[in-house]
């Protein structure tokens, strides 16, 4: 049994090298000059003070183009009375894929249109994975997302068990992607 | 007696010291240089708080290398069930400790005169100059091929008694390419010692302060262009770094010949490494760019090509050939370092065939050009 030697298949495109290119050395030296350079220009900016990263220092320097649909932080999506618009559900915690959401329901029998409440809302962001799937699940629209994750990053992780009062820090002037429906003319019985 | 005693002593102190610091500092110089190169902005996250204030002083990550230094140390050391655990035990010594007796034949400094430098010194030392490097020995290079030479012993040991196939591919591959280009980079050479008549190497450096067409330092980086290349990438290749790191390629051999090794034992390896860039560094500017001095310098000061000469004070100069020692030596570092986040690795069979093919062909002909010009001379 005879072994035919490998040989190589040659492609159409092959680039072939001039003896330019086949001298290594200059072309060497080309991508030397370029990497240095991108060196020298880096460090010249860190040297006058300016920044020569594209990097950013992350949680004490965070980016400005985050865009504007992007994941980070929960709020709680309040009634115009500031009580949370959360009918306690736990739609959102079932659909966690990191089992973060904590809600403890209670009941109000003075609010006879949502009697039920969540007591503790309570979210572990060293778990979390900001897959937004809690805010696809919500059928009473009561949890969104910020575009950020602010004061969230820290080295402590037992810091980072919001409740739901950090949730309901979020307090918009008015808000446009769905305004709450102006009390009913003649509604007296909700404060 | 004792003066001599107390010289070599401070000279022994320096040198170490010297190259502990360029391991250590190296270390942070290429995380912070690549960072550069790559538009990142680099580890800076360790500090030292000041006590009992919430003072940290971060000091652009310079504390990175003694945290890593801690962790080596407190990290578990774990040892396989070795074949052989004394050649396990002693290879990163083996590699470790001809790094640093390298250094032992390289001048870092012209003649001190103690006498020279202080009046009420001349009681203690009398008139006697010693020159600045460890070792005064009239085989300086010999010593250094001698010693340079041992560290593929230790990565062959490392990688043999780890019992593990990775290792000993790591191995096999470190033996053949440092065997490979030890001999470029003694051929290399070959062409400095015709130029130079001497393998001192303090000689070499004297020799290296005179001009060459009138005007040019008289550097071997002016007389052996060609050899000067050829050195420099022979000893990265020998140093196992990329674009030549094929004994300890990660993506094919997990960490090569040390894989196995744990803790402050590969500490050991990453740090002759590193110590052996400056190394590297310091050969290079003794042979190829005048080693201690600047140009047109030389032990009593400066004598320009015009005919101009300017003295200096015994004790400037010699603070100023250590300098630029040192700076010639940081320089050449941080090339090295450019170079090592510049290019890709090589495949095994073009480091080989680069080495067998190309380099020692050329250092060869260089060899027989400088040999052939030097009769033509008459020299």
């Amino acid at each position: 049994m005879t072994r035919r030697t490998h040989v190589r298949k040659r492609y159409w495109n092959e680039p072939e090298m001039g003896w330019y290119e086949k001298a290594y050395l200059p072309e060497i030296l080309k991508g030397l000059a370029i990497t240095g350079g991108v060196f020298l220009r880096n460090m010249a900016k860190w040297m006058t003070g300016k920044k020569g990263a594209l990097t950013t220092y992350y949680p004490e320097e965070t980016r400005w183009d985050y865009a504007r649909g992007n994941r980070g932080k929960h709020v709680l999506v309040q009634r115009p009375d500031g009580s949370p618009q959360c009918i306690a559900c736990n739609l959102c915690a079932t659909v966690c894929p990191a089992k973060v959401i904590e809600i403890e329901a209670a009941f109000d029998p003075a609010d006879a249109a949502h009697p039920k409440y969540p007591a503790r809302f309570e979210i572990d962001y060293s778990r979390c994975v900001f897959c937004g799937l809690c805010v696809e699940a919500c059928p009473e629209d009561a949890i969104r997302m910020e575009k950020e994750v602010p004061t969230l990053p820290s080295p402590d992780r037992h810091v980072m068990w919001l409740g739901k009062e950090e949730l309901l820090a979020w307090k918009p002037a008015r808000d446009a992607a769905k305004p709450y429906p102006g009390r009913p003319a003649g509604d007296k019985d909700r404060p | 007696m004792l003066a001599d005693l107390l010289v070599s002593v401070l000279f022994i102190v320096y040198a170490i010291s010297v190259l502990m610091g360029f391991g250590t500092i190296l270390t942070w110089v290429e995380r912070k240089q690549a960072a550069v190169m790559a538009d990142r902005i680099g580890a800076n996250r360790a500090y030292i708080r000041i006590p009992g204030t919430q003072v940290k002083l971060v000091w652009w990550g310079l504390f990175h290398g003694m945290a890593d230094g801690l962790k080596m140390l407190v990290k578990e050391d774990w040892k396989p069930r070795t074949y052989d655990w004394y050649a396990y035990a002693v290879a990163p010594w083996v590699v470790f400790t001809p790094v640093l007796l390298v250094f032992a034949v390289i001048p870092f400094g012209g003649t001190l005169h103690p006498a020279h430098l202080w009046a009420p010194l001349a009681g203690f030392f009398g008139d006697k100059s010693y020159p600045m490097q460890i070792a005064t020995l009239d085989g300086g290079l010999l010593i250094i091929f001698a010693f340079s030479g041992m560290t593929i012993i230790g990565a062959m040991l490392a990688g043999w008694s780890s019992s593990n196939k990775f290792a000993l591919l790591g191995a096999l591959r470190a033996g053949s390419q440092m065997i490979s280009y030890e001999l470029v980079l003694g051929l290399t050479l070959l062409g400095l010692i015709l130029i130079y008549g001497t393998v001192n190497l303090d000689a070499m450096v004297r020799h290296q302060s005179g001009t060459v067409l009138g005007f040019l330092p008289a550097w071997g980086i002016v007389y052996q262009p060609f050899a000067a290349t050829l050195f420099l990438t022979a000893a990265i290749a020998e140093n196992k770094r990329i674009p030549f790191d094929l004994p300890e390629a990660e993506s094919e051999l997990i960490a090569g010949y040390y894989t196995e090794y744990s803790a402050m034992k590969m500490g050991l390896f990453m740090f002759a490494e590193f110590i052996e860039i400056a190394i590297i560094g310091a050969l290079f500017t003794t042979f190829f760019l005048g080693g201690y001095n600047l140009p047109y310098m030389n032990d009593a000061g400066f004598a320009f090509p015009g005919g101009g000469t300017a003295a200096l004070p015994h004790g400037a100069v010699v603070v100023t050939q250590m300098v630029t020692f040192l700076a010639k030596v940081f320089l050449l570092c941080s090339f090295q370092i450019l170079i090592r986040w510049s290019l890709p690795r090589f495949r095994y069979d073009q480091v080989l065939m680069f080495a067998w093919k190309f380099m020692f062909p050329l250092a060869l002909a260089n060899l027989v050009i400088t040999a052939v010009v030097m009769w033509a001379l008459g020299k």
